[in-house]
């Protein structure tokens, strides 16, 4: 069973068409990338999979259907997004971030343990946990952001580009910690980048999008290793 | 449709415009007055929320000032009457201007606020009883309409003081409406759409934001002061209980119901808050104000850009054919 | 000086109702960021039910809870009804609708309940039961009642998770989205509170300046005023806000300008403040980078 099937995926701003007619899968514990330039609708695939967006085609997540449905029962399906400038509820605390995580969830008891895993595995959130949200930096806003995700305990985690804005050296703790999520876990994991060499050495397969169509596909490793599509797409 | 053509379409209308109070009773003519005069207030707040984007709910405030300025001119100090409309006219206009400084510091609900906080107390600042000898009080001022200069008649009809009135009135609204149009089709208008839109933009490029905002108050203002103005002479009696804060609603549902940023719209405005409360006291004896209500909640889902919007809607489709 | 103090307890409970009013008004301005012009004719229609049931002989206290629970479920299905529709509308569209719900409500409450003045009953005794010679009984019973409700309405949005997930939806509706939470309900259980709290308010006001279809236009302009003293946003500022209206207005009206201009001071009041703090004594400027 595929965890994420989308067949046909069109999508609209308005009167705009986005994407046009995509076709992609993911396989249950991968980590896939979508790359390409700025306005090749890498945010807007994101956005169709959470229906923030007007859609036609088909999406589905562990063998049922979640097009046509609404963002707030497709996170109950078990899909957490990440969105672009990270969505933190800034004017909130850190915890009170945390705690709306897992809103939806009904287990009192485990939420408090998986508030206490996000503390120990990203200490600098334990220290500011009274903090409000707004004053943190921006790497601290990003792990918020990943653990406020996290706490829904999603099989599929969207990040759409974690990289933005931020000083490399976090990056890398950061994409690190992305990794181990994705060992430890087990979450499935939809990364949306821009930096292509980053993003390709995490995940395990790749698609590279232009003007809202699906231009190559394949094993991150391959594209990686070759280097003409690297020149040419990527730019590296 | 040619320019040429337009142009002869217009001249019909005000042709039929001019003849009409002779086809029909004083009353009518009465009512058709009171059309006229709200639809100048209406062009007025148009100007000032249509095109500037700052929403009043007070200009009933102005509507009651120059209704007042040209009321006390005439009675207590025995001005001629057609005189009191430019002196009312620049009192509203001064007061828009004072106006728009504050208002530079509020947006949205802040500057809604304030005007309906304005609306309400208006009434209660007629009714003062310090300024009472020139106002009047309670009991308001009663005036005389203006006899008209001569006498004909026409299709049966003689010129009677109400169509007088009428041509005075149809006089200045179409003088109004053609300055209106004339200002805001060109670098003003371009100027107030500019502001309303991308206010940093527009500093960026030159443009006085202070100048033309607290200027478009003043226009604003101006405009429905000479509504109210006529509006004492139409009426030939004013009390503070005739300005509630309700007459400002009136006039901002005016301005919907004729689509915002519209200027020929201000005549629907003005025909349905002259004409639907009647209606709706047809529909029902009891609760006619329920139905008025239940008619702003049509208009606001069915019809959000006013007759304008669904006129240009239609002209639209005819043209994707 | 005695007759000073009474004037100002008088403002003080006054002075809980504005607040009352203005927590209403700046709840659904956080949750929708528009303002409910409609608020004070739905507050009177409550407190007519209110006095229908008590005048057919239910027990004030039933009556009173009852009038709360109606309230809130009509607060909630105006919203779902009438507000959902224009959710994306311009601010404008927006306003003709509670407009339209004003005028709506008003003329119900006139057809219904006529035009009449009517007596509405005070459950307090006469006396004060505490500091008797400056507070009477019911001043005392309304700024306790007032009180507990705006306790209450703190609790609630700090330490329980649907509160929580209101004040988040209310923020940032995009990302409460994304952690499940259902924005269009938030919505409308805000309306919810926002009417329960109006009732409260409206029965408590009732008993000093008597029930008729026009009895809470000039309290909500007060409330505005309290709302926007405190700075829109920030519901502490509103009970601020409204209790120092509360005391400004009765002591400016014995002592300055007589109870004639007393809507004019709020209006002098209003403006002035907004001149030089827009966003009130409290609130915080919303910084947009362009």
């Amino acid at each position: 069973m595929k965890l994420l099937d989308v067949a046909n995926l069109n999508a609209w701003y308005g009167p705009n068409q986005v994407l046009f007619d995509l076709n992609f899968q993911l396989n249950v514990g991968g980590i896939t990338t979508i790359l390409g330039a700025n306005g090749a609708g890498k945010t807007t695939t994101l956005r169709a999979v959470c229906q923030a967006v007007q859609t036609t085609g088909s999406i589905t997540f562990l063998d049922k259907r979640i097009d046509g449905k609404a963002t707030e029962d497709i996170v109950r399906a078990g899909i957490a997004h990440v969105p672009d400038g990270r969505g933190t509820f800034t004017a909130l605390t850190v915890e009170e971030n945390l705690k709306l995580g897992a809103y939806t969830r009904k287990d009192r008891h485990e939420v408090q343990a998986d508030l206490e895993r996000m503390y120990s595995r990203f200490p600098r959130l334990k220290e500011r946990f009274r903090q409000q949200a707004g004053t943190l930096s921006g790497g601290e806003q990003q792990m918020l952001a990943i653990s406020r995700a996290l706490m829904l305990r999603p099989r599929l985690l969207l990040l759409d580009e974690p990289s933005f804005g931020l000083a490399p050296l976090i990056v890398k703790e950061i994409f690190e910690i992305m990794r181990q999520i994705n060992e430890e876990d087990q979450v499935s994991m939809l990364l949306v980048e821009q930096n292509a060499s980053l993003a390709l050495n995490l995940a395990d397969h790749a698609y590279l999008l232009e003007t809202g169509k699906v231009v190559l596909s394949g094993p991150s490793a391959d594209i990686k290793a070759d280097e003409s599509i690297r020149r040419v797409y990527l730019g590296y | 449709m040619s320019a040429i053509s337009k142009k002869i379409i217009l001249a019909i209308a005000v042709l039929a415009a001019i003849l009409l109070p002779f086809v029909l009773e004083d009353f009518r003519v009465f009512q058709l007055n009171l059309v006229l005069i709200y639809a100048i207030a209406i062009l007025g707040l148009n100007i000032l929320t249509g095109y500037g984007g700052q929403i009043s709910l007070g200009h009933g405030a102005f509507f009651a000032v120059g209704a007042y300025t040209s009321a006390i001119l005439i009675s207590q100090v025995g001005m001629s009457t057609y005189l009191t409309i430019p002196i009312a006219a620049v009192v509203c206009l001064v007061m828009g201007v004072l106006m728009g400084f504050p208002a530079l510091r509020l947006a949205g609900h802040y500057l809604a606020l304030a005007t309906f906080a304005l609306a309400i107390a208006t009434p209660q600042l007629l009714k003062y009883k310090g300024i009472e000898h020139w106002t009047g009080g309670v009991q308001g001022i009663i005036l005389d309409k203006p006899t008209p200069p001569f006498g004909f008649t026409l299709f049966g009809n003689e010129l009677s003081e109400d169509r007088w009135l009428y041509l005075v009135i149809l006089a200045i609204a179409l003088g109004l409406f053609w300055l209106a149009h004339n200002l805001l089709s060109g670098r003003v208008g371009r100027a107030i759409v500019a502001i309303r839109d991308q206010p940093t933009a527009a500093a960026a490029l030159g443009i006085n934001l202070t100048f033309v905002k607290t200027a478009t108050f003043g226009l604003s203002a101006a405009y429905t002061g000479i509504a109210g103005a006529l509006s004492a002479l139409a009426v030939a009696y004013i009390a503070p209980d005739s300005f509630p804060a309700f007459l400002s609603i009136s006039l901002l549902v005016g301005v919907v119901v004729g689509g915002l940023g519209s200027i020929s719209g201000a005549i629907f405005g003005a025909l349905f808050i002259q004409f639907v409360p009647n209606v709706a006291d047809e529909i029902s004896k009891s609760a006619p104000w329920a139905v008025y209500g239940g008619m702003l909640l049509a208009l606001a889902y069915v019809a959000p850009d006013g007759v304008m919007g669904i006129l240009k809607k239609i002209k639209n489709r005819r043209q994707a054919q | 000086m005695d007759s000073f103090l009474l004037q100002v307890t008088a403002g003080l409970a006054n002075g809980g109702i504005y607040a009352a009013v203005g927590l209403a008004l700046v709840m659904i301005h956080q949750a929708t960021h528009h303002i409910n012009f409609a608020q004070g004719e739905m507050a009177t229609f409550s407190t007519f039910i209110a006095w229908a049931m008590i005048q057919a002989g239910v027990p004030y206290w039933i009556a009173f809870v009852v009038t709360m629970v109606v309230s809130f479920v009509a607060g909630l299905l105006i919203q779902r009804i009438f507000l959902k529709p224009v959710e994306k509308a311009p601010i404008l569209t927006n306003v003709i609708v509670f407009v339209g719900l004003l005028v709506i409500f008003n003329a119900f409450a006139g057809w219904i309940f006529e035009h009449t003045i009517k007596s509405f009953p005070s459950p307090f005794p006469v006396e004060g039961m505490f500091l008797p010679t400056y507070f009477s009984g019911h001043q005392i019973g309304s700024i306790s009642v007032t009180l507990v409700v705006l306790l209450s309405v703190f609790c609630f949005f700090r330490f329980t998770p649907l509160g929580l997930a209101m004040r988040a939806a209310a923020f940032n509706p995009e990302s409460a989205r994304l952690v499940g939470i259902r924005v269009s309900w938030m919505l409308a259980l805000g309306w919810g509170m926002a009417a329960l709290i109006g009732a409260v308010a409206g029965m408590m006001i009732a008993p000093i300046v008597f029930l008729d279809p026009n009895m809470m236009a000039g309290i909500l302009l007060y409330g505005f005023a309290a709302a926007l003293l405190g700075g829109i946003d920030n519901p502490w500022g509103a009970v601020v806000g409204g209790v120092i209206l509360g005391v400004l207005e009765n002591i400016l009206g014995a002592y300055v300008i007589g109870s004639d201009l007393k809507l004019t001071m709020a209006l002098v009041l209003i403006v002035t403040i907004l001149i030089f703090r827009p966003y009130g004594l409290f609130g915080k400027p919303i910084f947009s980078r362009v």
